[in-house]
């Protein structure tokens, strides 16, 4: 028997090296270890053995059958690897191929400024306030102690429906309506269209853009807005940005202030687009609200002072994206609008 | 407004670079637009004298001068016909550079050599709108004989420099030289030297030449007259043409350059009539009549109305006041006599005429921001001065002077705590009487306070916040150490409504839209090109009373027009596919004509073309809707409305709320657009959707029970909408049913023509119990039997 389990054990383990398929192997499994296998049937053998043969036998006959299995296991592993390694193989892909089945959309290059700017001052612990395009030459002009002959009143200047109501000229008129609504303390920025009688070519829009911001509340100084503005340009635009302060006038403000800040484009060490200032002009117009307005407010100006600010977003948005022509932002061609 | 640095240091002492100079007055409040050095570049010209003058032997219309530059004479030749023997020029030798740059050589004139040339003033960089009448055409010739050999540059003041201002219209006193040199002063801290005008040979009297001077208006606060006798109109001295060039203006004659001399100095604008030509010898100030008419300086006729103010004479008006003169009291020549006029006008008055008749001068541009009437005195009296020094002829005794004002200085108190208040930094109690001192106020302490006098010719400055700002600019806003803001913390905040919009827009730009922005105003004709009913809610709208033209002369109240041209360009420009959206405003006017703010009403606007169809906009619809956390929305068809195409548009509601319409472009409407793709476009109520909005998600437990689905083919007409048919099984599925499918809709091979066939798959679930065929099958057949009915559906194995 034991020559027998020999030449089982040498067959099996040659037709396991030589079939080459997943199927054959279970076949050979059959043969030699199934229930009717050659193995097996050595197993059943035994009870004709004596009992001092039967464990001997009984041992190696089990080494045979562990050994066939192992082989058997190891020879499905490998041909099963070998298939994966197959498969991986003719699935390969030309990654290079261009696919254009997701669009992606693209906010509007301004409005995305806007709302970049409206968060920033949010996170400095201003509310946003919304005000209607068209408003009352009360809230654009009266309120804002614009002077009654001032030549921004003409019809040359701004577009009106009829005496009373307007296009508003500036984003000035929310705060006078935050004022009167929400009184003082107030931190408030608001951000909207604005019209002026201007024709269009590449630096003037009949309607454009301005953000505003205000501050009202027991000592407030210039001191305040300059450190205010400072974050937010800096923020804006980067910390080696510098900033200038020049006495200006509004009739809304006193004292009153206009803000350059360096050249974006040579960083201030002089160039064409600055001429050879080094200083980009009139970011920003600012200054301490007027007594008169906090009055018209009814915003006792003995106790409170504030600051307000406004800054054209159309024109940040050309300096912050290298745009030359204003009317790009307002053609809507799809072929501008997917750059953003 | 043009600063010569020379003219400035002739009131002050100053020695600093132009730069300084711009940078310190920037800082104080001028803002400065640019410094142009009026050398521009020219090299090596030199004054020589015309010894010789003789025409060219072969050439008609050339000459051939010697000219002496002080060394050996050199013969040029030269096209100009405006010289003679004698005359001083201006001479670029060889070698020399003219002001565009081109280098001067010997250059040969059929066969004469030309050793150099001959410069007119626009050769040396002068700009035509300064250069003389007489020397516009020719080469420049000197007033009188200078140095021969000397470059040009010193005598003509070209080595000034110019600084432009832009001066803000609170401050016409900074129009003009002398204001500036007061700022210059005050930012400097240096002396101001007074102009106190001083006259040597007064004769005979003013009495004996005019009849006087009447105001029947009050718009005039004062008028300071002098006559002026014996006059020689001649070219001015050398010194004032090229100071008036510098400063940007052009050399007329004596008087005429002299009354613009004292405007730009002193800022008060005057004006000099033929006193000979004055019917009656007499000026009258008053309202024009109604339609009068006056013939202007630029030869214009103008048409006048009672609110515009006329000098006359005895019979009729002789001038525009305090905008420009007439053309029959101009001075000439000829001119023997004359009556100058200081005087100050109404700013309003001055401001609506020159708005009205489109005519800016020097003299409006100030008058229209408010003038000191004290300044009127001075101004004639220094052109009576400069009369005598430059001989142009000889002042006559006595002035008329006639005053409608009250000359009374404002007196504001000013707190030193609140300087500080207001500016953040201490500054010295001190240094606010200096600053003010400066700039002209007078101070004095009353009770720990200043109290400062205003000067008449500081209009501007009417509160205590006004002193501060002058405080502060002086002491400079750029030396106040910024201070972070304290008080109360308060959280940034936006609105509900903002905060829906951003969501709006993030889930649409995930869907692949891109965000436009339109104008708020359209063309009348937009509702015409929508094809929009007689009748339609869209047609009342706001107009402009002064647009910039009629495509945006009227208020939206709509925004597919401005979708539909955005898209029509985009076609045309060959973009094959785009998607666009818009949040903008409509403006609903409550009434016609409108007495009072309209609704501005925010709309959602979404329109394609290219790769997609109605479902993808009734999907994108639904999505962002979903995403709001809005319910129950449904789609109706809309088969009425002319802008959309009949059978390809829905109204979308949530319950019966309606949200607005979706749909494809009627193609009557596109050929209007001239567009020839589909579009399709919504136009939905942004407000609704923020009122109806509901962010506040609650979690729903995962299902603990096996779902169970089951397939349902039918054929039914085609018209039968797919959505009735699901309404269905939703009706008899109730809460059951957790999805219905549309796997399939087929046409063709084995269904009658004119139907479809029609399969649904349908999962249901219980969250009580596992579902059993027991408790489906009633609900099947029910739903079977219904759409047999309602439908005549006929069910498919």
């Amino acid at each position: 028997m034991k020559e027998k389990l020999q030449q089982i054990r040498q067959i099996a383990l040659k037709e396991i090296n030589d079939n080459l398929n997943l199927k054959s192997l279970e076949e050979l499994r059959v043969r030699f270890l199934g229930k009717k296998g050659e193995v097996t049937n050595i197993l059943k053998d035994m009870r004709g053995l004596s009992s001092d043969m039967r464990p001997i036998i009984g041992q190696m006959a089990n080494e045979v059958r562990v050994e066939i299995e192992n082989k058997i296991n190891e020879a499905k592993d490998s041909l099963n690897k070998e298939l994966r390694r197959e498969k991986l193989e003719s699935e390969k892909i030309d990654i290079s191929v261009k696919t254009k089945n997701l669009k992606r959309g693209h906010r509007h290059p301004l409005l995305k400024t806007a709302e970049e700017l409206e968060d920033l001052f949010v996170s400095m612990g201003f509310s946003v306030v919304t005000g209607p395009e068209i408003e009352t030459v009360e809230n654009n002009f009266d309120a804002l102690n614009s002077p009654e002959n001032h030549p921004s009143r003409d019809l040359s200047d701004t577009f009106y429906i009829n005496d009373e109501l307007l296009l508003r000229t500036q984003t000035s008129p929310v705060q006078i309506r935050a004022m009167k609504e929400f009184g003082a303390p107030l931190r408030v920025v608001t951000a909207g269209r604005t019209f002026r009688f201007d024709d269009v070519d590449d630096t003037h829009s009949p309607m454009f853009h301005q953000l505003e911001g205000l501050v009202v509340d027991e000592n407030i100084s210039m001191a305040n807005l300059i450190h205010t503005l400072d974050i937010f340009i800096k923020e804006l635009f980067g910390d080696d940005i510098k900033t200038r302060y020049r006495p200006h006038h509004f009739p809304f403000t006193e004292p009153s202030a206009e803000v350059d800040v360096t050249c974006m484009k040579c960083r201030g060490e002089g160039c064409p687009v600055c001429n050879f200032t080094g200083w980009s002009m009139e970011l920003l117009g600012c200054g301490m609200v007027h007594p008169k307005v906090l009055e018209n407010c009814g915003i006792d100006s003995e106790k409170y002072t504030g600051f307000a600010f406004g800054l054209g977003i159309d024109r940040i948005t050309m300096v912050k994206y290298g745009i030359s022509d204003i009317r790009l932002l307002f053609e809507n061609d799809n072929r501008f609008l997917e750059q953003f | 407004m043009l600063l010569p640095i020379n003219w400035l240091k002739s009131y002050l002492d100053i020695d600093i670079t132009p730069k300084d100079l711009a940078d310190g007055l920037t800082y104080s409040g001028s803002h400065v637009e640019s410094i142009t050095s009026m050398e521009r570049g020219i090299k090596n010209i030199v004054i020589g004298k015309v010894v010789e003058i003789d025409k060219h032997p072969d050439a008609d219309k050339l000459f051939i001068t010697k000219i002496d530059i002080g060394e050996e004479p050199l013969t040029i030749v030269t096209g100009a016909k405006n010289l003679k023997k004698g005359d001083f020029v201006p001479v670029a030798k060889i070698g020399s550079r003219l002001a565009n740059g081109v280098e001067i050589g010997a250059t040969e004139f059929r066969g004469v050599q030309s050793e150099g040339m001959l410069c007119s003033l626009g050769e040396l960089g002068f700009l035509d709108n300064v250069i003389a009448k007489e020397f516009r055409d020719g080469i420049f010739v000197f007033d009188r004989d200078y140095p021969l050999g000397d470059d040009v540059k010193e005598y003509l003041q070209m080595t000034d420099d110019v600084i432009e201002f832009e001066i803000t219209p609170n401050r016409p006193d900074c129009l003009s030289i002398y204001g500036m040199a007061r700022e210059t002063a005050a930012t400097f801290n240096r002396d101001l030297r007074d102009i106190k005008p001083k006259l040597k040979n007064e004769q005979d009297d003013i009495h004996n030449f005019t009849n006087g001077i009447e105001l029947q208006t009050p718009y005039c606060a004062r008028y300071y007259s002098r006559v002026i006798k014996d006059v020689v109109i001649a070219p001015s001295p050398l010194w004032l043409q090229t100071t008036l060039m510098n400063a940007g203006v052009r050399p007329i004659n004596n008087i005429v350059d002299i009354t613009n001399y004292v405007m730009l100095e002193l800022g008060q604008p005057l004006h000099a009539f033929d006193l000979d030509n004055l019917s009656g010898k007499k000026i009258i100030v008053r309202q024009a009549n109604n339609k009068e008419t006056l013939t202007t300086l630029d030869k214009t006729q103008r048409i006048l109305d009672e609110n515009d103010i006329v000098i006359a004479d005895a019979t009729d008006s002789i001038g525009l006041a305090g905008i420009m003169g007439g053309l029959d009291s101009e001075i000439t020549p000829s001119t023997k006599t004359v009556l100058l006029e200081g005087a100050n006008f109404s700013e309003k008055h001055i401001r609506l005429t020159s708005k009205k008749l489109l005519l800016r001068t020097e003299a409006s541009t100030r008058f229209e921001k408010g003038l000191d009437p004290n300044l009127c005195e001075q101004a004639v009296e220094r052109v009576a001065e400069l009369v005598e020094q430059t001989c142009s002829g000889v002042v006559v005794n006595g002035v008329i002077d006639i005053k409608q004002y009250e000359n009374k200085n404002k007196i504001i108190g000013l707190r030193p705590q609140r300087v500080e208040m207001l500016l953040g930094v201490e500054i010295p109690v001190s240094d606010m009487h200096t600053y003010l001192n400066r700039l002209g106020f007078m101070t004095s302490t009353v009770d720990n306070n200043i109290k400062v006098i205003v000067p008449s010719f500081r209009n501007d400055v009417e509160v205590e916040a006004d002193l501060i700002e002058e405080i502060g600019r002086l002491y400079g806003f750029h030396n106040i150490v910024s201070k972070p803001l304290v008080g109360v913390l308060t959280r940034g905040e936006k609105s509900y409504k903002k905060q829906i919009e951003s969501r709006v827009k993030n889930i649409i730009q995930g869907l692949g839209f891109n965000e436009v922005m339109t104008y708020s105003f359209v063309s009348p004709k937009s509702y015409d090109r929508l094809n929009l009913n007689e009748n339609a809610s869209e047609r009342t709208f706001i107009k402009l009373m002064n647009p910039l033209g009629e495509d945006f002369s009227t208020m939206r109240t709509t925004l597919v027009s401005n979708m539909l041209d955005l898209i029509e360009r985009n076609q045309k420009r060959g973009v094959i596919a785009a998607n666009f959206y818009e949040i903008g405003h409509v403006f609903i006017p409550k009434s016609l004509p409108v007495i009072e703010l309209p609704d501005e009403k925010n709309i959602l606007s979404i329109g394609f073309y290219g790769d997609n169809d109605f479902y993808f906009m009734k999907e994108s619809i639904e999505i962002i809707l979903d995403r709001l956390g809005i319910k129950d929305i449904n789609f109706i068809r809309e088969s009425n409305n002319p802008t959309y195409h009949p059978g390809r548009t829905a109204i979308v509601l949530s319950g019966d709320i309606k949200l607005g319409i979706l749909g494809e472009t009627h193609p009557d409407v596109l050929i209007n657009y001239d567009i020839k793709q589909r579009v399709y476009i919504a136009d939905i109520d942004f407000d609704k959707i923020v009122e109806l909005s509901d962010l506040d998600i609650k979690y729903n437990p995962l299902p603990k029970f096996p779902s169970m689905t089951r397939d349902i083919a039918i054929v039914v007409d085609e018209d039968v909408m797919i959505g009735e048919l699901e309404n269905i099984i939703k009706f008899h599925g109730k809460d059951l049913i957790e999805s219905i499918d549309l796997f399939d809709i087929y046409r063709g091979d084995q269904v009658p023509e004119n139907k479809k066939s029609v399969a649904f798959s349908i999962v249901y679930r219980s969250f009580e119990e596992t579902l059993r065929d027991e408790k489906i099958n009633p609900i099947q057949e029910a739903i079977i039997s219904d759409l047999e009915k309602k439908f005549n559906a006929v069910l498919r194995s």
